[in-house]
């Protein structure tokens, strides 16, 4: 505003045709603003994004093909080495990226989708359904998750589906209590009431009328569960009892070449074979921190007081 | 009876009740097994007699009342009952009960390990997060700020065995000065446990010093800009008045909630990291028995680390609302 004060007009401005602008246009504005860390991160994800997609023509060997040559150190042929049985770790770190993320995104998805849907429905039901719902929710929320998760996969078996189901039934729980508690804020605004006497239904005013003004928290701790649900998978993996093999997944993948962890002294490349998944497991949770970190701050407009 | 002491009994009746639906959703582990599986425990050679052994040692042909009943009162004597491996071994006999250990006996040496870890971590822990906590939110906004700041959230978003993993790169492996194998057992003297414990101790502290002082910090700011804080600076106390009579009183809440808080989060961090460490504790048990799908062991870890868990957040919701009169009055 500064460069043109001297031919600035009230009238022009607010005589000129307010233009509409997309959400594109309107995430180029604000991606303008952004502070490096969020750019960071959302150039992380682009990049996870991108490698998860393109995995099979990104990837130099299959992601379990096996080669005569167990523990092979990094070289031009094996970009980082091979695993215990002779798997290229490159390859499998990215068919990780689709495996590990992708089964992430559809558990953090699940768990809103049913702690969403239950969280809205106890705040526009009230009374029984609420109270019900909660207390099922605070009796869920008093094991650890991991704990919990650890039970439930003992009964029922450590296969992906069963992983997706437990771990987003689990989470389910915060996303409701989340849900819920900004829903009531919504519920009892007038604009909901008209909609009630104009006959509208459960779904209508779920969906159209509360879900677009409690979206904002909403997509942030869709950011944070996901980061939440990543690390409880990978460190099931790791433990042995969540993605089981041959499918490339970094928890694993941390285990299986741990012991390789001793030979860093004599060969500081095998050393860090094994951190690599490690690494690219908490490279996306910080990238996704720093962009709901700037999100939040974005849509609540709380600046730090200095 | 006066409020404070209502709104206590009222949170421990609360705290009890939930550590009932608790046990009764761990105990209902065993309902949701396929029919078959004692055929599978006991192995292929496993006789119709010795299975029907085996369903009646476990109560299957009882009510599921009158198994909580026996099994609760079992718990609360100290008896989990007894662990399912070493069954399939038996073709005849009572259901194998002779090979298998009572999951007691598995639990108790390893239970004191987990302790031993989980409390030499909160005593380096605890002091150094609050520490941390306390300065950076006095000094906000300044380099040591931000650098603990950005430090901390890293931390966080980092998986408990990546941390692990570094650290024995650096500590077992370029510079092999400690252990990576954590393995004590009961006859370990206490300076060599100790020393055969940094490691796992010290993966343990940095992940929870994370939260710890952040939430440290986050209370204290809120804290300090609270306008009775200001009316004091105002009418010219010194720094040190302020914080020590005005701000500390006041702080007590915040950071025992925070403190209990953590230590409840360091009871999941602890199976993680038990695991890399090979150390011989109750969390390692508890995953070793998920693989070999050992339901008594599972479920005896289970309530072990829910009632620590649930008996913690009790501990600091009592204390905030004992320092804090405030929260008698809600609304």
């Amino acid at each position: 505003m500064k460069k043109n004060t001297e031919n600035y007009s009230a009238v022009s401005e607010s005589g000129a045709i307010l233009e509409r602008r997309s959400t594109w246009q309107r995430f180029l504005i604000d991606f303008k603003k952004s502070p490096i860390s969020a750019r960071f991160g959302l150039f992380v994800i682009a990049i996870y994004i991108f490698v998860a997609i393109f995995a099979p023509w990104l990837a130099p060997y299959g992601e379990s093909q096996v080669f005569p040559a167990p523990y092979e150190p990094w070289s031009k042929e094996f970009i980082f080495g091979t695993d215990q049985i002779g798997r290229d770790i490159l390859s499998r770190m990215i068919y990780g990226a689709r495996n590990t993320v992708g089964i992430a995104v559809a558990t953090t998805a699940l768990a809103f989708l049913i702690g969403g849907v239950l969280g809205l429905a106890a705040a526009i039901a009230k009374g029984w359904v609420d109270q019900l719902l909660s207390r099922l929710v605070d009796a869920l929320m008093a094991i650890p998750s991991l704990i919990f998760a650890l039970v439930l996969l003992s009964i029922f078996g450590t296969n992906i589906i069963n992983l997706i189901m437990i771990i987003a039934l689990l989470d389910s729980t915060r996303v409701f209590r989340l849900t819920r508690a900004v829903s009531l804020n919504v519920v009892v605004m007038d604009f909901v009431e008209a909609a009630r006497l104009r006959g509208e239904g459960l779904a209508w005013i779920m969906r159209r009328e509360i879900l677009p003004n409690i979206l904002p928290p909403l997509i942030a701790e869709f950011g944070l569960r996901f980061c939440f649900v990543f690390l409880t998978i990978a460190a099931l993996s790791f433990l042995g009892v969540g993605i089981q093999p041959p499918t490339a997944d970094w928890g694993s993948m941390v285990r299986e070449n741990a012991s390789l962890i001793q030979f860093a002294q004599y060969d500081l490349k095998a050393g860090l074979t094994p951190l690599l998944p490690a690494a690219a497991i908490a490279l996306l949770t910080v990238a996704v921190n720093f962009v709901v970190d700037w999100f939040l701050h974005k849509t609540s407009g709380i600046r730090d007081e200095q | 009876m006066h409020p404070v002491t209502r709104t206590v009994l009222v949170r421990l009746g609360y705290g009890l009740l939930t550590l009932f639906v608790v046990s009764i959703v761990i105990f209902s582990a065993i309902e949701f097994l396929p029919g078959d599986f004692t055929q599978a425990i006991l192995g292929q050679l496993a006789t119709p007699e010795t299975i029907a052994a085996f369903r009646k040692e476990l109560g299957l042909d009882q009510s599921a009342f009158t198994r909580y009943i026996n099994w609760i009162g079992g718990v609360l004597q100290g008896d989990f009952g007894s662990s399912f491996s070493g069954r399939g071994q038996l073709t005849s006999g009572t259901g194998g009960v002779g090979r298998s250990r009572e999951v007691a006996d598995l639990i108790a040496p390893r239970l004191w390990n987990t302790l031993f870890l989980a409390g030499l971590t909160a005593l380096i822990a605890v002091p150094l997060s609050l520490f941390l906590g306390i300065t950076s939110a006095l000094y906000r906004n300044s380099l040591y700020d931000r650098t603990v700041n950005v430090t901390s959230l890293t931390t966080i978003s980092f998986p408990e065995f990546f941390v692990a993993y570094i650290l024995i790169l650096i500590f077992g492996s370029l510079w092999p000065v400690l252990p990576t194998l954590a393995n004590v057992d009961d006859t370990t003297p206490f300076s060599e446990r100790l020393w055969r414990s940094a490691l796992p101790a010290m993966t343990l502290t940095l992940v929870i010093i994370a939260h710890m002082m952040r939430m440290t910090r986050a209370a204290i700011i809120n804290l300090l800009a609270s306008p009775y804080i200001q009316m004091a600076v105002l009418s010219g106390a010194s720094r040190s008045e302020v914080i020590v009579k005005h701000a500390l009183p006041n702080a007590w809440a915040p950071i025992a909630t925070v403190i209990a808080f953590n230590l409840a989060y360091l009871v999941v961090g602890v199976v993680v990291v038990e695991v890399v460490f090979v150390y011989p504790g109750i969390g390692q048990l508890m995953v070793d028995s998920v693989t070999s799908r050992n339901i008594p062991v599972v479920q005896a870890c289970a309530l072990i680390f829910a009632v620590t868990y649930i008996v913690l957040n009790l501990i600091a919701d009592i204390i905030g609302i004992i320092t804090n009169p405030r929260l008698l009055h809600p609304k």
